[in-house]
């Protein structure tokens, strides 16, 4: 029996200790905000964090997880208003919006390692994830909004 | 438009269905899960449902059907624009449904850029309808002249004294009212749009998106629900000779293992066969098929090797089997030329990649199906699954969910027919979900195609002459097995050419299909445009013209096209000329614009190029100027592109913009890095490291803008895609001097 803590609640887990995460989450435990796009780590729509990282769940295993802090997009904020969040709805990011929970994630976890990157940084950080639609010009922007709206956050 | 029943008097809509996950703005609706059919039923005093997209409750909320999908192109805000601004809706106060699969709402076959072109009319007749049945509810209250009140914000106003009726109080009278004649309606002046045209409208569904509360195809879930995951055939039409289940039957997890119906072509949208691995979960039912041991028999298209057919492309343009347009003599303009040009293009076989591969979920019980899918065609599934499973079309409700991209994949039903199958076969919810290498190796493909072009040029320069030889595989043959010649692709720039040349010669070679060939977005309006852009420019560079200068003068005179004088049968993406004539005022304009979006003509530095492409597809008109530039590695990059888009009148601008920044990526990823190869029919590629598309440090800045027009509505979702690719490469050329004809680039070793 593993213990998964996602978004803060406990779950028990049963089933095979192999199982990717992202079945996981989506099948055994129903979050499925976090979505299958290619299941071999290669186009990040299954981002979630682990301890704040940013993680491909696809290609990682249950039992790597031990005791550490799942976060998914239902868990980013308890209001939906994560700066990213906010960022994504004010520019209307997204198109189709079933890759947008892993650039979230991914956007997230960048912010917090780096309150201000600049567009290399946004390139290389979010470099594993695919938008089929094509709205990384918009995410680009909506990153440097994002970051704009938490340094307003910090100083007032 | 079909004539707009007053149903809310007959109970019409017993199926009207809050049947997904709606979006709610300002209340809270019943979610799909707990709801999974109907709502609204009969229509009594507290619900005012005038025709099958609108429904107003005594709370005062206007439910919005959307009956067509949402695949990222953003219909399901449009839609509600249109009939709330039509309404005076306000917008605060609209509830989005999503619509069942119900021809009672006309085609929801979501392609082809129609949703908004096919009903933008009979949308604002429906909301204008309604409309004016609560003025009359209101006036009839009040005793005064219906023509003293107006709509506005979900009220019904009286100009002269300020007084104000909910359209919430009002259901109660207005369902009792006669629907006002069509011939009555009156529809708001363009000036009155609070909705239409503006730029300011949130995406319905961005908040659920932003918090991960949306449903697509692959997140229904249902009581008792098994998923399965099927392994199909390696070689399309190859059968299973044998198989064993033990190993994957030990699998924990794994309940059952069944062999789908073999397939018999033609493939049309019916399952492709093969063993079903059902499990408790996905990861269960993933490893049980890996665990499978299946022997297929041999199938006659396992002789489709991309090299050699590329080959055999090449051999049948030399001998077209049919003329699909013709002007003057061709061949003799040819020969009495000064000059004569010839190239050839190629583009590989492509395939839709959206992002979440197709899935869908079906409940076969007492004699019904429930399905939900994120399909682009919920009718069309309604047919194929009442054929295939001998179901009557009337007990098979589907329901359409949110689909991770659709770019026409999402339009053939295959899948849904396979959970359709295995339910009726388990008795039991089944979702089927297909795995990134399945959605890429047992796809509808774009065809793979071969192009040759030659022109002839007299002493001053002129183009005399005009020759385009195209060999494809058609998407007939998905229909029709052995069919070998393409039909109405070859509307889709091939015949349509609108460059004022006085010999014009068309044809299309044969070409047999190996895979089921399907529509992609834009179709082949992708691999005619990239040919014949490609061609005009170096036809402006052989007669030392600037690119844009050339295509005004190839242009000629401002004209409206009608290539029935030249023997041609063109479709017009099914419109009539009169409502969406070839413009070539229209195309003038857009390349106009952008060059001077662009600063086109501007001298740039060593190794940067501009380049320059015009098409007219789905009835709109989009021209691009691309940027690129040489890295020191000898690498091309795409730094800008520029679009100009004449797509009529503008409903949803923003959505508009956000089609085209996306065409803008979807071309450059079939430009750079995107393509399939058979091996002994065999597909060789199978996720997205063999399958490339563009990614961040790929994408330029897009820049869009919308010409201002009071033209019908055209198509917005497919039109940007088909310049990208020839702008790029005439971009390329510009700055190195090199013509690239075959895509994609990353052959070259130059992206």
């Amino acid at each position: 029996m593993i213990t998964l803590t996602v978004n803060g609640k406990a779950h028990q887990f049963n089933d095979d200790g192999d199982m990717p995460l992202l079945w996981a989450l989506r099948d055994i435990l129903k979050y499925t905000g976090t979505k299958y796009g290619c299941g071999k780590g290669l186009c990040g729509a299954c981002t979630v964090h682990v301890d704040g990282q940013p993680i491909r769940s696809c290609v990682t295993p249950v039992s790597a997880i031990a005791t550490q802090k799942i976060t998914t997009i239902e868990g980013l904020s308890e209001q939906g208003d994560h700066v990213v969040q906010q960022a994504w709805k004010n520019l209307n990011v997204p198109q189709c919006g079933y890759c947008q929970s892993g650039q979230i994630m991914s956007a997230a976890a960048l912010l917090a390692r780096k309150a201000n990157p600049n567009d290399a940084d946004i390139e290389q950080a979010m470099s594993g994830n695919i938008c089929r639609c094509g709205t990384y010009q918009r995410i680009k922007q909506a990153i440097h909004l994002a970051a704009d709206l938490a340094t307003e956050v910090k100083g007032s | 438009m079909k004539q707009i029943e007053n149903v809310s008097r007959r109970g019409f809509l017993k199926k009207l269905g809050i049947s997904s996950t709606a979006l709610v703005l300002g209340v809270q609706l019943p979610s799909m899960l707990t709801i999974p059919k109907a709502l609204a039923g009969v229509s009594t005093s507290d619900k005012f449902s005038p025709n099958v997209y609108i429904q107003i409750g005594t709370d005062n909320i206007v439910s919005i059907v959307v009956h067509r999908s949402e695949m990222g192109q953003g219909i399901r805000t449009s839609i509600p624009m249109i009939v709330a601004d039509e309404l005076g809706a306000d917008w605060e106060k609209i509830a989005v449904v999503q619509g069942l699969g119900d021809k009672k709402y006309g085609s929801q076959n979501t392609d082809g850029s129609r949703s908004v072109r096919r009903f933008y009319q009979p949308l604002r007749e429906a909301g204008a309808s309604a409309r004016m049945m609560l003025q009359q509810a209101a006036a009839q209250q009040w005793q005064v002249d219906v023509g003293e009140t107006s709509a506005l914000n979900n009220s019904i106003v009286h100009e002269k004294t300020g007084r104000q009726l909910s359209f919430g109080s009002l259901v109660a009278t207005a369902s009792t009212l006669a629907l006002p004649a069509q011939s009555n309606l009156i529809l708001k002046a363009k000036k009155d749009f609070n909705l239409i045209g503006k730029s300011d409208v949130a995406l319905v569904d961005g908040e659920k998106i932003a918090t991960g509360a949306t449903t697509f195809g692959f997140d229904v879930e249902l009581a008792n629900m098994q998923y399965a995951v099927i392994a199909r055939p390696p070689v399309l039409g190859a059968k299973v000779k044998s198989f064993n289940a033990d190993a994957a039957k030990a699998i924990a997890g794994v309940v059952d293992v069944i062999q789908m119906p073999d397939l018999v072509e033609p493939a049309v949208f019916k399952a492709l066969g093969g063993v079903a691995v059902i499990a408790k979960n996905t990861w269960a039912a993933i490893k049980g098929r890996e665990a499978l041991e299946i022997q297929w028999q041999e199938s006659e298209h396992q002789r489709y090797n991309s090299d050699s057919y590329k080959q055999a492309l090449a051999t049948s343009c030399d001998n077209p089997a049919k003329v699909l347009r013709s002007k003057g003599d061709v061949n003799k303009a040819l020969s009495e030329a000064e000059q004569v040009l010839k190239a050839s293009y190629y583009v590989p076989e492509l395939i839709h990649v959206p992002m979440e591969p197709p899935a869908a979920t079906a409940h076969f019980h007492d004699g019904v199906f429930d399905i939900w899918a994120c399909t682009q065609t919920p009718q069309s599934a309604q047919s194929t699954v009442a054929q295939i499973t001998g179901v009557a079309v009337d007990k098979i409700n589907v329901n359409v969910t949110l689909l991770g991209g659709g770019f026409g994949r999402k339009s053939k039903p295959d899948f849904i027919v396979e959970a359709a199958i295995l339910s009726k076969q388990l008795q039991r919810p089944i979702k089927v979900m297909w795995t990134r290498e399945d959605e890429i190796q047992n796809g509808y493909y774009h065809a793979v195609s071969y192009q040759k072009l030659a022109a002839g040029l007299n002493k001053n320069g002129d183009v005399t002459a005009w020759q385009h030889h195209v060999a494809e595989p058609p998407i007939g043959s998905t229909f029709s097995k052995g069919a070998e010649l393409i039909g109405s692709e070859a509307d889709l720039g091939l015949i349509d050419m609108p460059y004022d040349i006085a010999n014009v010669s068309c044809a299309v070679g044969k070409a047999p299909a190996h895979t089921r060939i399907g529509w992609m977005r834009s179709v082949t309006n992708i691999n005619h445009a990239f040919a014949l852009c490609s061609f005009v420019d170096e036809l402006a560079h052989a007669k030392g013209l600037d690119s844009k200068a050339n295509l005004l003068a190839m242009l000629g005179a401002d004209r409206k096209l009608d290539f029935s004088t030249e023997q041609a049968q063109y479709g017009n993406y099914g419109e009539t000329l009169e409502k969406f004539p070839v413009d070539t005022a229209r195309m003038k304009a857009v390349i106009e614009k952008v060059s001077v979006m662009a600063k086109w003509g501007r001298t740039l530095p060593k190794g940067r190029g501009l380049g320059i492409a015009m098409h007219r597809s789905f009835v709109s008109y989009v021209a691009c100027v691309v940027e690129v530039f040489e890295n020191n590695d000898g690498k091309i990059k795409v730094s800008d592109v520029w679009m100009a888009v004449d797509c009529g009148l503008a409903v949803n601008p923003e959505r508009i913009r956000s089609q085209m920044e996306g065409a803008a990526i979807f071309g450059l990823s079939l430009t750079f890095f995107s393509e399939l190869t058979a091996k002994a029919g065999v597909i060789e590629q199978s996720n997205f490291d063999s399958y490339q598309v563009a990614r961040y440090a790929d994408a330029p800045t897009t820049h869009v803008e919308i010409i201002e027009s009071d033209a019908p509505p055209g198509g917005v979702g497919e039109p940007g895609v088909p310049p990208i690719a020839p702008a790029i490469c005439n971009a390329i050329f510009n700055a190195t001097g090199k013509r690239y004809r075959e895509l994609p680039l990353n052959q070259y070793n130059i992206v």
